[in-house]
């Protein structure tokens, strides 16, 4: 740890700043474009392309016998949109389901590019491994004159590609955002979803493209869709969506870099495993969408209808009191034996007992004022149902009982009472009594 | 020549262990391919190859050693665990699959990567054995290898029969098939597991890009050329046999070119090109399904409503005005194009003062085709409601397709209310020049 705090601290090398400004750089404007192919379907696109680079880049140095970047930049491009195009191609002509068609068209892409690499690797030294995680322990050294400073090379070219992407994104946010939620609505409005959509494709190949050499492909799979997954989680507006996914892609970047050098291993692989437990926290603990939010609302109800089914059933033992030959209140165990005899059936009593619902002795459990009161609207209800049922549905009144049973805990006083009006009388099929609105 | 004719008689021992491995392992993957492509679950190959590095990486740290049945186990454990997690958020969330599985294989691979530079930091470390996991060496595959992808091909092939019932429905009705009182989640598991399984095996092969293209180019290429489940796994199977054969002997056999240092071709990415030959073969030429067949159908549609719009317009143009029996193409004012092939099949001449008039067969012809015209917007006016000055464009589109079991009913259908026209029925609507295409 106390490294950690010392490389926090002090010893905040230049360098240091510019490999995370790069990651940054590269992170954000993948994040930021990512948010559209997470809500298109189009999230394979990126591995598809990040892999197909790999051909483009032998090409371009076969062709032109030099490793210039740009040419280099300009091969992978081609090959990138050329993926696109392809499995688009493919799957709208060939019929093939689209996640086949990118299978086919990426690793035969990619054996075409190992292949090209195995034969120019005498003369050029491309490692497939270095496509993959990237150099960007170099990116410093490889600096251009801007305005009198000199700046990594890979980081101006990030910077620039970031700016166009925000650009981008800002100007046609409209038009985005209704191709990516509703494609029909937005060529009636004369927006064309198929020149968005090749508009977004060419930004996801120049994105991929530019930050291959920096960060490495598989830092682009990760970016391009985990920090807009992440923000989906999170939000339900795509204004929203597009600053979360951009701060989730930074905090990764950041933050993987700390581990990467704390641990002494790579940083892309390093930021990738962050975006990827970021994600993962947030498909837990996200507030409306996280999985424990989801499991607490379900135990919530199911708590609630337990609550509900114990006071209806203590009601009905009242009820019956006068008439009845064992006129002995009913024990925990029956109680619990007759609703939900597991730990949740335990938990309700506990939880009605707390809430002043209900007395519990050892032998006994009875109903307090209180309780009998919100008792009652609930039978009240589960016979209003069953009236109803019979009255309009011609339903059988042997069978109506379990659908009242599972609509009672949703009638709310007001239907009860539009309910109570229609059937208009005191007695259920049964012959059981309506409670009368309290 | 000589390499050539020792490969293909087999007679280097290591070459037949090879060629033995790759093909069963093409066999094996395009098989349980077939069910994951139309079960749309392509990529999770994908996901699940990726995946494996970071368990093959806690293999090496718990068994310390290049030893390859613990990479083989890390790798399925955690190859599961990636699949496990690709079904998890796509049923627990609103994050779609293929996020999920984008995820899963940036960020698993991610992690694999981490370790491996732990590992490579290791004063013992060395990740010779690591980097073949990912890029794949079929060259080195040794006889204990060839084994185990024939047993766990075995395997694979013996479940893929047992279920094949399950699976079919699974893939094509998994409503259906939960409806019908079938395990759906175990099922699915079941193939997820298979899918894994034969991932894993093919790792060391051919590699993780690699293997994904042995999971899903044979069954796309197979499914061009049927629309049966259980002909489609013989030819995917027959497809990913192929490719591993042919790739292994182009591998061993190919001149290495002059100046290259390497160690010649690769055996991997040649058995994916091979695949996806075969792929493009299918894609163009499959009977049915293939390019060409259905632009060669498109085609001759398209000149079928040109000829029979010209047919029809000459007939027309004559019927309107029982002195006019001959005409130039402007009169007419449709297409030109079919009526070089409508001389030369007889039914249009030419005469002296080039003007043009139908034969008695192309007045035959075209009787037939007005008959089919006419006799639909009838139909239309009286069935479906449609003015008749609309009818003719409807009428239109149709009556290039309609068959002749259906012209029949027409005519029974008329015959009966004994409104059927003798001879030619009318036109509806007032005649206009030339055919609205």
């Amino acid at each position: 740890m106390n490294d950690l705090f010392s490389f926090l601290g002090y010893g905040v090398r230049s360098t240091d700043l510019w490999m995370v400004a790069t990651a940054v750089a590269s992170s954000v404007a993948c994040g930021l474009i990512g948010c559209f192919l997470v809500l298109r379907r189009m999230s394979l696109l990126g591995d598809a392309i990040s892999h197909a680079i790999l051909p483009g880049l032998a090409i371009a140095f076969l062709m032109t016998n030099s490793r210039e970047p740009l040419t280099m930049l300009a091969g992978a491009l081609v090959v990138g949109v050329a993926t696109a195009l392809l499995s688009a191609g493919l799957s709208r002509w060939g019929k093939v389901p689209e996640d086949a068609a990118m299978g086919v068209v990426f690793t035969a892409l990619f054996a075409i590019g190992v292949i090209l690499i195995t034969f120019v690797a005498s003369r050029f030294d491309l490692d497939p491994g270095c496509v993959l995680y990237g150099l960007i322990e170099l990116v410093p050294f490889d600096t251009i004159n801007i305005a009198g400073a000199d700046i990594p090379r890979a980081f101006a070219f990030l910077a620039c590609i970031l700016i166009a992407v925000t650009a981008l994104v800002t100007l046609f946010y409209k038009e985005l955002k209704i191709v990516s939620f509703d494609p029909y609505l937005a060529t009636t409005m004369g927006i064309s979803a198929t020149l968005v959509h090749y508009g977004l494709m060419t930004g996801v190949a120049a994105t991929c493209v530019a930050s291959f050499e920096a960060v490495g492909s598989i830092l682009v799979v990760t970016m391009l869709v985990a920090p807009g997954a992440t923000a989906h989680l999170l939000t339900d507006r795509l204004s929203r969506m597009l600053w979360i996914s951009a701060i989730v892609a930074a905090t990764s970047a950041i933050l993987g870099y700390i581990l990467a050098v704390y641990f002494n291993t790579s940083t892309a692989g390093m930021i990738s495993t962050v975006a990827l437990g970021l994600f993962i926290a947030a498909v837990f603990l996200a507030p409306r969408h996280g999985w424990l939010s989801k499991q607490t609302r379900r135990l919530a109800l199911a708590l609630r209808i337990t609550q509900e089914d114990v006071l209806g059933l203590l009601y009905r033992w009242q009820e019956q009191l006068p008439t009845a030959r064992n006129p002995h209140p009913p024990t925990a165990r029956e109680v619990l034996d007759a609703t939900h005899s597991g730990w949740m059936g335990r938990l309700s009593l506990a939880l009605l007992a707390r809430r002043g619902l209900l007395t519990r002795t050892a032998d006994a459990l009875s109903p307090t004022p209180a309780g009998i009161e919100l008792a009652r609207s609930i039978v009240r209800g589960h016979r209003l149902w069953e009236t109803y049922l019979t009255k309009h549905l011609a339903a059988d009144p042997s069978r109506v009982h379990s659908p009242a049973h599972r609509a009672e805990h949703y009638l709310t006083p007001g239907i009860q009472a539009s309910l109570d009006r229609d059937v208009a009388t005191g007695e259920d099929p049964h012959g059981k009594p309506i409670p009368p609105q309290p | 020549m000589d390499d050539l004719l020792r490969l293909l008689t087999l007679q280097d021992s290591n070459t037949r262990v090879v060629l033995l491995g790759t093909s069963i392992l093409g066999i094996a993957s395009a098989v349980i391919g077939t069910f994951a492509v139309l079960r749309r679950r392509s990529l999770v190959g994908d996901a699940v190859a990726h995946a494996s590095l970071p368990g093959v990486c806690i293999a090496y740290f718990i068994v310390g050693d290049r030893n390859f049945a613990a990479f083989m186990l890390g790798a399925l454990v955690f190859g599961i665990v990636a699949a496990a997690f690709v079904s998890f958020v796509r049923a627990a969330t609103r994050i779609k699959e293929d996020a999920a599985i984008a995820i899963a294989i940036g960020g698993f691979f991610g992690l694999g990567i981490v370790l491996t530079r732990v590992i490579q930091n290791q004063p013992s470390g060395n990740r010779a054995g690591l980097d073949s996991f990912i890029f794949g060496k079929a060259a080195s595959m040794v006889g204990s290898d060839a084994n185990l992808i024939l047993v766990i091909a075995a395997a694979v092939l013996t479940t893929v029969a047992l279920f094949y019932k399950e699976f079919k429905v699974l893939c094509f009705d998994r409503d259906f098939a939960a409806s019908q009182g079938w395990p759906a989640m175990s099922l699915d598991l079941l193939l997820m597991g298979l899918i894994c399984t034969c991932t894993v095996v093919g790792l060391p092969a051919v590699g993780v890009v690699l293997m994904v293209s042995l999971l899903v180019i044979p069954p796309v290429a197979a499914r061009f050329w049927t629309n049966r489940l259980s002909t489609m796994i013989f030819i995917a199977a027959a497809v990913g046999g192929l490719s591993g054969v042919l790739g292994t002997a182009l591998s061993a056999s190919l001149p290495v070119p002059e100046g290259v240092t390497s160690r010649g071709w690769p055996t991997g990415p040649l058995i994916t090109l091979v695949a996806t030959a075969f792929f493009v073969i299918s894609l163009l030429f499959a009977p049915r399904r293939g390019l060409v067949a259905e632009h060669v159908r498109r085609v001759s549609l398209r000149r079928r409503v040109q000829e029979q719009n010209l047919l029809r317009a000459a007939f027309e143009f004559a019927e309107a005005d029982s002195t006019r029996q001959h005409w130039t193409i402007q009169d007419l004012g449709v297409d030109t194009a079919p009526l070089g092939r409508m001389r030369s099949k007889g039914y249009i001449e030419r005469r002296a003062d080039s003007t043009y008039q139908l034969t008695p067969a192309g007045h035959e012809a075209a009787a037939k085709v007005v008959r089919a015209h006419r006799l639909w917007e009838l139909f239309l006016i009286e069935q479906a409601d449609i003015a008749p000055d609309h009818v003719d464009r409807d009428a239109d589109q149709i009556e290039h397709v309609l068959p002749p079991e259906l012209l029949a009913e027409l005519e029974d259908r008329l015959r009966e209310t004994g409104r059927l026209p003798r001879g030619m029925p009318l036109s509806p609507h007032p005649l206009r020049k030339g055919v609205q295409p």
